[in-house]
């Protein structure tokens, strides 16, 4: 840190700083004059000299982050970190990373953890370290408890004496990660160029080991004016490979399926890339067995013969980065069947937060990447599976692709209910998407709705990436647009079904799709309540032997009735509804279709049934 | 489809007298057992026509008003929104009410059939 036992503006310090590196010491030198003549109690502390002839150190941290692979800089712009926003836009040239305004850092948080579900890295995200951090706090336990890798620079005033009055102060803390430490995996505070160099490189890696989570850097935001020693370079980074199951595991837990009758496989968070997909597929054919996917991941296609069914009658029981099993395995036990864990989340846990859910008593547990883990054990089956096994596993298929398929034909006769209803059903709504989508390459971003994981044909690791983590309100609007700007290279059209409530948390967010030309087509859930809270209401009152006609006192969203479509054409966004007849929904989509294949986002107000 | 197993095993304990005795005075009103149905929210779990949702499919094939009735008041057991149905006392919905709902529910058109559905048939 330059000259710390002195006093001084450390907003003067920043601009005069970033002057002198964009046009040399003489503007410095009439800018510091200006200031100093406009307020004479500040005293230029750095010398010009310093300023004119080196790089910032937030040259270098740029240079930190684009190693990492980088795209983008999510934030809300904020003076603590704008000397790395300042090097962002005029030394990296706003590109890996590119800026992207947000306009709440709830917003940039919960547009990292879609946009890294999507890429399968994360995205640099700047926040102030206090207020900024008080506001992303929810969307950063989402990408927690989602095992999300979400990077976080927050930008403080470490040294009280660089802190000029009033707002530095309140905008300083002594210790600023330490709000979302219990839901981070990693956090610093760097007291020098070098120590932060390392500790970004540390955060990475912690982030990017599985099970994946989100790190904090702090950054002093003096720190980021001080000249870079030439002798810096930027640090090296091997990320470490997933952990797998040993080898002894992997043939026991091959012993054990390849002997089962009826061995089914739970998927939580199974498939963290598009190889996890392809490989469940192969575990799964290898022994013909049904997959129950719970859906935080796209684990296993949906229409796949195998998919689907629960674990009731199952002999063997392999949870794979499960979520809640104590249920599935008190059952189990109860049928003498046996329940195996393959899990990361067998490596790392906190306290705090219950995320770890109910302590579930497996009979084998493999403190493993699951993903990382399949290869082996596939090997393992198809080596231990002999021909009569073979035999017996392809009549067992036959019988589940049969089921399969019956369950298939009356989901569709489930959603054939209410079909021409007003207000519109989620299934006619979901359906009438499909239409219009099927012969794209699409991705479907988010949604409460969950026709399109029954009837939709899902076959690729992008077209579903769960919801939030820690199911707080506020996340679908953003994480689907940060998984839509990620989807944008690619060139696949991302489709989301927001509700309703979401929106109103963060409606922020389309005005950065609309700013940046993130294509995204959103439709709207639009129930007018908090559906689910309505239904706890009921429950509550009728508990009580008292009325239920309250409902829209506290838990719905009509009266007013919020117009979606003119919320979203306030902030750039084309839009279209609401629309209450659903056979004015089909011609909505094609509009909106053609306006997200040229590169815009576009939303579709519709009012829905409540589910 | 598994709360209505319930209700009907009900029925096997017998129907109540004040059952009986409630549908053969009463004659139930479908425009008015919308009302209630909406009034009182049975649409949040239940969709507006009975389609379905977080709750029980309803219409079509609306079970007879004893097991109906039976369903209502005692309730399915389940400790979430989305896995057990409330027990209504006839404070809040009464037995005539109760009747016009039902009725409502029966008078609905039956929905196309999937098959008739281009969307649903890719």
């Amino acid at each position: 840190m330059d000259n710390k036992d002195e006093p001084k503006d450390s907003a003067v310090n920043r601009r005069a700083f970033i002057a002198g590196a964009a046009t040399g010491a003489a503007v410095v030198l009439a800018q510091q004059a200006s200031v100093a003549s406009a307020q004479e109690t500040v005293k230029p502390i750095v010398e010009p000299s310093v300023q004119a002839n080196t790089r910032p150190a937030s040259d270098y941290m740029v240079d930190i982050f684009k190693s990492f692979g980088m795209e983008y800089m999510f934030s809300m712009c904020a003076s603590s970190f704008i000397g790395i926003h300042e090097s962002v836009l005029n030394y990296a040239g706003n590109k890996s990373p590119e800026a992207i305004a947000c306009t709440h850092e709830e917003i940039s948080v919960a547009m990292a953890n879609g946009y890294a579900k999507i890429e399968g890295k994360p995205v640099l995200v700047c926040a102030h370290a206090t207020v900024g951090v008080q506001h992303a706090v929810m969307a950063v336990y989402d990408a927690w408890c989602d095992r999300v890798p979400v990077y976080l620079v927050l930008g403080n005033t470490n040294d009280a004496a660089q802190r000029n009055g009033d707002v530095y102060w309140v905008h300083s803390a002594q210790d600023p990660a330490a709000l979302i430490r219990d839901i981070t995996k990693w956090d610093d505070n760097p007291a020098s160029i070098t120590h932060f160099a390392e500790s970004a490189a540390r955060a990475y890696k912690i982030a990017m080991t599985p099970p994946y989570g989100p790190v904090a850097i702090v950054v002093d935001d003096h720190m980021q004016d001080e000249p870079v020693p030439s002798n810096l370079r930027v640090p090296k980074v091997a990320v470490p490979s997933a952990p797998s199951g040993d080898s002894a595991a992997v043939a026991e837990i091959a012993k054990l399926l390849v002997a089962a009758e009826s061995p089914t496989i739970i998927a939580g968070r199974a498939a963290r890339t598009p190889a996890g997909l392809q490989h469940m597929i192969e575990l799964a054919e290898a022994l013909q067995c049904n997959v129950v996917d719970t859906r935080q991941r796209m684990n296993f296609p949906n229409r796949h013969p195998l998919a689907g069914g629960n674990a009731a009658s199952a002999d063997i029981v392999l949870a794979l980065e499960p979520g809640d099993i104590s249920n599935q395995t008190r059952a189990a036990h109860q049928r003498n069947a046996k329940v195996i864990s393959v899990s990361s989340g067998h490596l790392f846990q906190r306290s705090n937060y219950q995320d770890f859910m109910r302590y579930a008593e497996v009979d084998l547990a493999v403190a493993a990447d699951a993903e990382a883990t399949l290869p082996a054990l596939i090997e393992e089956i198809k080596r231990q599976t002999t021909a009569n096994r073979r035999e017996v596993f392809r009549q067992r298929g036959d019988k589940l692709a049969t089921a399969h398929a019956q369950a298939f034909e009356r989901t569709k006769a489930e959603a054939a209910n209410g079909w021409d209803a007003s207000p519109v059903s989620t299934a006619r709504l979901s359906m009438e998407l499909w239409a219009a989508l099927k012969t794209e390459d699409w991705s479907y971003v988010t949604g409460w709705v969950n026709w399109p994981m029954r009837l939709w044909d899902m076959t690729k690791h992008y077209q579903y990436i769960g919801r939030a983590g820690g199911e707080g309100v506020g996340y679908h609007a953003p994480a689907s647009v940060g998984a839509a700007l990620a989807n944008k290279k690619h060139g696949r059209i991302s489709v989301s079904i927001q509700p309703d409530g979401d929106l109103m948390v963060a409606p922020g967010a389309l005005w950065t799709a609309a700013r940046h030309q993130i294509p995204i087509l959103m439709v709207m859930q639009n129930n007018r309540a908090y559906h689910q809270e309505v239904m706890w209401f009921q429950r509550e009152a009728l508990s009580r032997g008292r009325g239920v006609e309250l409902t829209n006192t506290g838990f719905g969203l009509a009266g007013p009735d919020i117009d979606f479509a003119k919320m979203a054409a306030s902030m750039g966004v084309g839009s279209s509804g609401p629309i209450t007849d659903p056979k004015d929904l089909a011609a909505a989509i094609k509009r909106g279709l053609a306006v997200v294949k040229r590169g815009e986002p576009y939303l579709i107000d519709v009012v829905t049934q409540p589910r | 489809m598994k709360r209505w197993l319930i209700a009907m095993a009900f029925l096997g304990c017998g129907v109540s007298a004040v059952a009986q005795q409630t549908a053969s005075i009463h004659r139930p009103s479908a425009a008015h057992g919308r009302e209630v149905f909406l009034r009182l929210g049975c649409f949040a779990c239940h969709g507006t026509v009975g389609q379905g949702g977080a709750g029980a499919v309803l219409a079509p094939n609306t079970i007879p008003f004893a097991a109906f009735q039976v369903w209502v008041r005692n309730g399915t057991p389940g400790w979430s929104v989305t896995s057990g149905m409330p027990a209504w006392s006839p404070r809040i919905l009464p037995d005539d009410d109760l009747a016009d709902v039902r009725e409502y529910l029966a008078t609905l058109p039956a929905p196309k059939a999937a098959k008739d559905i281009p969307q649903l048939n890719d």
